[in-house]
């Protein structure tokens, strides 16, 4: 028995019943449930329930019935509940129950209710006061329940009633009060992290607290408060490793080890705490690499939970920054893992390795057998993790086998959830990697047939959009097309009454759309064939509509068939089955109007949608002079309603001269308008007002649109030079290479011989292939890039080879590497010691470097989007020292904005990258300097930046053909924030050729925090009180108010909030202040302070309804750090 | 992350549930029907993990009583595999020698030591 268990124990507090009050009790329940357990039928069962809850309803509506009765009957409701019966009556007793009983019944009050109750149910508001009443009490066991109760539901909006006494908990002298206090705030901070930003400090303190259970708890605020923000809590990383060692070393008293292994769970929770803070990121990495080794190490007693401790300990080797002698060693770990004769020890492991090949395919080449074993397991799980490891290593000459393995497993699968979700998967694989068309329309035919109608539809869709939009050549295009076309005939031919409708949907517009294509087969027969379709029973009346519109567009010319079948359905009982008749009969009879309607061939992309609906604006305006009222969207309506509702809602209404009634409601501006109102053509009713606000908002934003669409700078495109991407030239490696490739240790000749054959098909191209096609992560189909034809290629020896994958494991393989397997067979042993090796000399060697000089671009912001923009061509020869020399050098035009620290961001032998943030008035620009630090040209450097949150679509890679000895290039990026985050993080690779032929690369990364991106936005106190009232999403909250400058407390406050953030300071009047900022050249965001005792009451509206939050965070922030 | 937790015997009558995500009342019988299902389904030397639709189910067998845990993909499964048996060792502490009977007959005090364990 576990010391785990006494400690548990010893929490509960000793109130159960006694034996004999228990045994009398639940009497009537122990009656219950053996009668129940006696019935041999449901309807015997339902039958007795009905009786029970009669009784029960009975009992709890007399008046004489006592504390102690209702108590028992309240273990019978929860007793009901749990088999599904709805004993909703007892919601209110037991609330009653809490309020009014002794703490017996207080106990089982509580229990019921979190039992009964989910959040947002209105009744928990009655037990607020209970909740704070029992907070108060001195009694510990009721003051412990209470924050139980909190803890599990509780409403809301009641948060900040309770948030004190729950605070003042947090140095209760007992530890199971603080204990659950700690775990209340968790669950606060879950729902409502905004009310719970101001006891962070406090947080640091439960961290800190001298019994471990205190801090344990804390661990699940940190872990979730790191999981959103990792940056912020770097500082707390030596702390996390100095907990993990005392934990491993044993260094907790025995009450919390679990069968001799010291707290593991504490342990797993530290673990993964870790892993966030060490990802991406070196620095913090080296100060975990000591505590992850000790626990890779200490965990090797044999007993299931030092296997779930590894099983993290991995996964956080593998998540951090890469250290070669850790990552050897986890490797080893899996090895164990998936070798183990134990089935969830297996199955731990393939999860491992499914988790590890995102970053090291080549992992799962050591354990192929043991897939391959795994695939073939009778267990459904194990084969269906498998499956699940295979996506993750599936590239372009494995495809087919993986593709067909998924398949296989598939037919013989009966759970709906798995097929839907592994259908998916090979349609995304077929997509992604199909080696010609046959294979990738008769893999998206079996998909259909058997993913069935569960398929998502996005699947069907995905495969129609790209049939139809086609790529580059057309000639390929019209070839996939032709086959679709071709192997949909066949399968038509044969009995398609068993098809499923998603399928039949998808071939009926495939021969609609292109049996024209085909010229050997009769249009006649194809109608033949989908007007059978239409006869058949099994299929849905939406599906019906797909095939007659399919015949309608291939109709033409054969209007004897076409009429006779839209004479027959024209009495169709579906109206829009008949009215397709009616208009496929009047398209066969015209063929001039067929022909507009639908243009055979027609290109896909001229569809044009006039989404602001200008064409109605003549009826607008007639229905408006008819004395209609004009149209307010939805989120004006209600703003108007609540506002009408609330009487003192207007906090600076005396200092406007606008008065209330002159902005009524037509005098309001939609926030949606204000984007649309330079130039396009808007809605016609609020016109008069645009002007006005249109100057406020976009202040300093270029016009780039215009009546006739947008404005071209012409510059821009003129100069871009064509980016020709060297940086990960892929080596088409045969298969002949790569089959040689997959298998670094020869394997014992007892091995089954079809197993190795089907180990080389499933792990060709593993490692050989750059491992961006690996990773699971990256949606989009691999970037293609052109591979630069190269005279000295075939000269290369294996020896330089070696220096081409000199890249972080994480980052692309360069795919050189195929050299290294290319040729010999005997040499295999070598290759696979080999390229560790430089994996490893790589990820310790980074940081080291110098800088050198520069090449400037100049960035020009095209439309709304970000884009890069064309590289320049001067070049300085002055070797900067410092990093603040290197602003000096930045192109006259940019040197005067203001511009942040310049901040080193990665660095390798021959590299070195810093990044400095300038802040414009449209954008923030990225400049990134790129430092030759070695003394020999390199050549080729292109990099390549993206940023999921920001708009990342156009970001393109500046390319600087040739860089020389200590000499920088600058390049530089206009990065434009559309929903706002709190902070950002952006990564990127550059790619460069030292010698000819061999490409490296060093990834960078850093963050980019919300404040970047404001500006201020300039407007008079008028118009701030017309925006105000045009702005929908709002958000309250008290701030810090910073008193000890000796000045305005509100002023000082302003000040510094403006220093940090780049707002506008409108106007203060009195205790009040109002501000205002804007998101780059997008939405504003207004903020109105009033100091309200010794707090900032700080209002904050904006039309984006994330943007008030993010603005609010950094405010709290810089007031903190101020 | 916890889904809820669940007793069920082996005829499928539930001794114990405990929902840390909710889950309308009517659709609470159904799940657990199929959870049971799918872990009576599964043989010895299979493994303890399966998956249910987004959830993945670690289950446990003691006697005639299963205890199953619904987590989320992202969690240890071998760590709450025992977790629960960590929670059952405590309830055999506290009712000495734990049984079936004493679970579903004292379902108020199972819940609070469950309480005490997982908040």
């Amino acid at each position: 028995m576990s010391d785990v268990v006494e400690k548990t124990l010893s929490a509960l507090p000793g109130l159960f019943d006694s034996q004999t009050g228990a045994a009398k009790i639940t009497n009537r329940l122990k009656q219950l449930i053996k009668s129940i357990t006696e019935l041999t039928s449901k309807h015997e069962e339902e039958n007795l329930m009905k009786q029970e809850l009669c009784a029960m309803k009975e009992q709890v509506s007399s008046p004489n019935t006592s504390m102690r009765q209702m108590r028992e009957v309240m273990v019978r409701a929860m007793y009901c509940e749990m088999l599904g019966y709805d004993a909703s009556f007892t919601y209110i007793h037991a609330i009653k129950l809490a309020q009014q009983g002794g703490v017996l019944e207080k106990r089982v009050g509580y229990l019921a209710v979190s039992l009964f109750l989910s959040e947002g149910h209105e009744l928990l508001l009655l037990l607020v006061n209970t909740v704070l009443k029992d907070l108060q009490s001195t009694n510990l066991i009721e003051a412990c329940m209470a924050l139980t109760v909190v803890a599990q539901v509780f409403p809301k909006d009641m948060i900040p009633a309770v948030l004190p006494l729950v605070e003042d908990k947090l140095s209760h002298p007992k530890e199971i009060i603080r204990r659950k206090a700690v775990l209340a705030l968790y669950k606060f901070y879950l729902f409502a992290p905004n009310q719970v930003q101001h006891i962070h400090a406090k947080f640091r303190k439960a961290l800190c607290d001298k019994d471990p259970g205190v801090m344990t708890a804390s661990l699940h605020i940190y872990l979730q408060l790191i999981r959103e923000s990792p940056d912020a809590y770097k500082d707390l990383t030596s702390s996390f490793v100095a907990i993990l060692k005392q934990v491993v070393g044993g260094k907790l008293p025995m009450d919390f080890h679990y069968h001799n292994v010291p707290a593991p769970w504490l342990q797993i929770q530290l673990l993964r705490i870790l892993s966030l803070l060490g990802r991406e990121d070196q620095s913090t990495s080296e100060l975990m690499y000591e505590v992850l080794d000790e626990s890779l190490r200490r965990a090797e007693m044999n007993h299931n939970i030092t296997y779930a401790i590894l099983y993290e300990c991995v996964k956080a080797v593998y998540t951090i920054h890469p250290k070669a002698d850790l990552l050897e060693k986890a490797a080893r770990c899996i090895g164990n893992f998936v070798l183990s004769p134990k089935i969830n020890l297996k199955y731990l492991g393939l999860k491992a390795l499914t988790y590890v090949v995102q970053h090291d395919a080549k992992l799962a080449l050591q354990h192929q057998m043991t897939i391959i074993e795994c695939l073939d397991h009778s267990d459904f799980t194990i084969k269906r993790e498998t499956l699940e490891l295979l996506f993750r290593i599936t590239n372009a000459q494995n495809v087919t086998v993986i593709v067909e393995k998924m398949l296989d497993f598939l037919r013989g699968c009966s759970d709906e959830h798995t097929i839907i979700h592994l259908v998916g998967k090979v349609a995304e694989l077929a997509e992604k990697f199909a080696p010609d068309n046959s294979w990738f329309i008769q893999t998206m035919s079996d998909v259909f047939s058997i993913g069935g109608d569960l398929l998502q539809q996005d699947v069907p869709n995905n495969f129609l959009r790209l049939l139809a939009e086609g790529s580059e050549s057309k000639e390929e295009d019209d070839e996939l097309r032709l086959y679709a076309v071709d192997s949909y005939l066949t399968v038509l031919k044969e009995d398609a009454s068993q098809l499923p409708q998603h399928f039949l949907q998808v071939m009926s517009w495939v021969l609609g759309e292109y049996s024209h294509l085909q010229e050997c087969v009769d249009q006649r027969e194809v109608i033949r064939l989908l007007t059978k379709l239409l006869d058949q029973r099994s299929v849905s009346s939406e599906t019906r509509v797909w095939i007659l519109s399919a015949l309608t567009k291939i109709s033409e010319g054969q209007t004897d068939l076409i009429l006779d079948l839209a004479e027959s359905l024209s009495s169709s009982q579906d109206t829009v089955l008949r009215q397709q008749a009616l208009e496929l009969r009047h398209l066969s009879q015209d063929s001039q109007l067929h022909g507009w309607v639908l243009p055979r061939g027609a290109p896909w992309d001229s569809m044009e949608v006039d989404s602001s609906l200008s064409f109605l604006d003549g009826f607008v305006s007639e229905a408006l002079a008819a004395g209609a009222a004009p149209y307010k969207p939805p989120h004006q309506r209600q703003e108007e309603l609540s506002e009408e509702r609330a009487l003192n809602l207007e906090p600076y209404s005396f200092s406007l001269p606008v008065s209330f009634s002159s902005c009524s409601m037509t005098d309001r501006q939609s926030p949606t308008l204000l984007s649309v109102s330079s130039g396009l053509s808007g809605n016609s009713t609020e016109l008069s007002q645009k002007e006005s606000s249109s100057t406020l908002i976009l202040e300093g934003v270029k016009r780039v649109w215009g009546k006739d669409g947008y404005l071209p700078q012409k510059e821009t495109a003129a100069t871009a030079p064509p980016v020709d991407e060297p940086s990960v030239a892929v080596h088409p490696s045969g298969q002949q290479e790569a089959a040689e490739r997959k298998e670094p240790q020869p394997e014992p000749s007892t091995q089954n011989l079809d197993k190795q054959q089907l180990a080389s098909s499933l792990f060709v191209g593993l490692g050989a292939q750059s491992s961006i096609s690996l990773l699971g992560k990256s949606e989009a189909p691999p970037p293609r890039f052109r591979k630069k034809p190269r005279p000295h290629e075939s000269s290369s020896s294996s020896g330089t080879s070696e220096r081409s994958s000199d890249s972080s494991s994480r980052s692309s393989h360069s795919t050189t590497d195929s050299f290294l397997y290319g040729s010999l067979l005997e040499e295999e042993p070598a290759t696979s010691i080999s390229t560790p090796k430089s994996t490893t000399a790589n990820g310790l060697g980074q940081s080291k470097h110098t800088e050198g000089d520069r090449r400037a671009n100049t960035s020009q912001i095209l439309g709304s989007d970000m884009v890069i923009v064309r590289p320049n061509t001067i070049q300085d020869k002055h070797p900067p020292s410092a990093s603040s020399d290197l602003i000096a050098l930045l192109p006259p035009e940019l040197k005067d904005l203001p511009h942040s620290d310049v901040v080193s961001l990665t660095s390798d032998p021959s590299l070195s990258l810093a990044s400095c943030r300038m802040f414009r008035d449209e954008a923030l620009l990225l400049v990134i300097f790129i430092c030759n630090s070695t003394e020999t040209v390199i050549k080729d450097v292109a990099v390549q930046l993206t940023c999921e949150e920001l708009e990342t679509a156009s970001l393109r890679g500046n390319v600087v053909d040739c860089l020389e000895g200590k000499s920088t290039s600058v390049c530089h990026y206009a990065l434009l924030m559309d929903e706002p985050h709190t902070s950002v993080s952006f990564s990127g690779t550059v790619s460069y050729q030292t010698q000819p032929g061999h490409t490296n690369t060093l990834p960078f990364s850093g963050t980019l925090s919300t404040a970047d991106f404001i500006r201020p936005l300039v407007v008079t106190t008028e118009e701030y009180g017309k925006l105000w009232l045009s702005l929908s999403h709002d958000v309250k909250q008290n701030l810090k108010l910073l008193t000890d400058a000796g000045g305005d407390p509100l002023r000082t406050t302003l000040d510094a909030l403006k220093d940090a953030l780049q707002l506008h300071v409108v106007d203060i009047i009195g205790s009040e202040g109002i501000v205002a900022c804007r998101l780059l050249s997008g939405a504003p965001c207004l903020l109105h302070c009033r100091v309200n005792g010794a707090a900032l009451a700080m209002w904050l509206r904006s039309p984006h309804p994330a943007l008030p939050d993010c603005i609010l965070y950094h405010c709290q922030r810089a007031l903190a750090e101020h | 992350m916890i889904k809820f937790l669940l007793m069920v015997n082996k005829q499928g009558q539930t001794r114990l549930s405990k929902y840390y995500e909710q889950v309308e009342l009517g659709k609470r019988a159904a799940l657990e029907a199929d959870v049971v299902r799918g872990c009576l389904a599964r043989r010895k030397e299979e493994c303890s993990f399966v998956e249910y639709k987004d959830y993945k189910l670690v289950y446990r067998q003691y006697a005639a009583l299963f205890i199953v845990v619904g987590i989320s993909e992202n969690e240890n499964e071998l760590s709450i595999y025992e977790l629960v048996h960590n929670f059952v060792e405590v309830l055999d502490k506290y009712f000495s020698r734990v049984s079936e009977l004493d679970v579903s007959f004292t379902s108020k005090n199972t819940y609070y030591v469950l309480l005490t364990k997982l908040v």
